[in-house]
């Protein structure tokens, strides 16, 4: 089995294409494997991906209710 | 040729396709809205951009092939709804971004400022700073970032596409898109630092004071 082991430096290199899940499947479960047994890394890992959490809630924001008017009436005349 | 048997299928009049149509497009509308003010920054464009969305999806609407997938279809519209408009409006500043060097903002690292492996056993300062930071806040420090940085953050960041799907959606090498991700990685962390200095989050604990000492 093929046991090799990536330094802190690497993880920390690929770490936002692993939580994009941009990674294959060997490199993402390198990176997990580091992760189980790397204290600083994982509190990195989810502090990243506790920010992405937060960022991907800027997304959402109450339609004003003259957006939701509009468009009623335009759907109204289509 | 109808047959008799295609003839008896019930077709959904015009009624209610628009009733099924109406009732999606208010479920999302937060989210279009939401996702189009990121993009746009103003409340009068972002309004614009979600109405065209929504006109063009009602005119292709015949393109959709199941309604089921009218969420992911309605928010590629609004994408593409608003790149249109940002492309032919995208001046000189916008290209020279991408000339800008790397420099300290571009790596730097909220988690490296706030994270004291020494208090390991008495708290996590970085998941408080998280906890305490304002959605205000976070809308603010993307809203601040150069347009070409802020659409990659929100298709990526915000919205979830993956590097490939925001490449092709920009018409960017992939590379670009790594890049300006990396960038715009950088100085949104060092924005929300410094917005959470102001606001008096210390570096050990989320508590916001407003008033508390910080200094520079």
């Amino acid at each position: 089995m093929n046991e090799s082991r990536i330094s802190c430096e690497e993880v920390v290199q690929r770490l936002f294409d692993y939580l994009h899940q941009e990674l294959d499947i060997d490199a993402s479960a390198e990176i997990e494997r580091h992760l189980h047994r790397c204290h600083d890394c994982f509190s990195r890992a989810e502090f990243e991906q506790k920010l992405r959490d937060r960022l991907t809630e800027s997304g959402q924001q109450e339609a004003p209710e003259r957006l939701r008017r509009r468009i009623r009436e335009m759907i109204e005349r289509f | 040729m109808a047959t008799s048997t295609r003839e008896t299928v019930p077709v959904a009049s015009h009624q209610e396709c628009r009733d099924q149509f109406e009732q999606q497009v208010t479920l999302l509308m937060d989210r279009l809205y939401g996702t189009a003010l990121r993009l746009t920054r103003h409340p009068d464009d972002a309004e614009d951009v979600v109405a065209e969305a929504i006109s063009t999806a009602w005119n292709k609407l015949d393109q959709l092939e199941d309604l089921a997938h009218m969420e992911g279809w309605l928010f590629r519209i609004l994408h593409h709804t608003f790149i249109s408009h940002w492309r032919r409006r995208q001046c000189r500043q916008d290209r020279e971004v991408e000339l800008e060097p790397e420099n300290g903002d571009t790596r730097f690292s909220l988690f490296e400022k706030l994270h004291q492996p020494f208090l390991l056993w008495w708290g996590t300062p970085e998941r408080e700073f998280i906890n305490a930071m304002l959605q205000e806040d976070i809308n603010k420090a993307i809203d601040n970032l150069p347009d070409a940085y802020r659409v990659v953050t929100v298709l990526v960041e915000v919205e979830g596409y993956s590097y490939e799907q925001a490449a092709r959606l920009l018409d960017l090498p992939l590379g670009t898109i790594r890049s300006r991700l990396c960038r715009a990685r950088g100085r949104l962390q060092k924005a929300l630092w410094q917005q959470g200095r102001e606001a008096g989050l210390s570096t050990c604990g989320g508590e916001r004071s407003g008033a508390s000492g910080g200094g520079a």
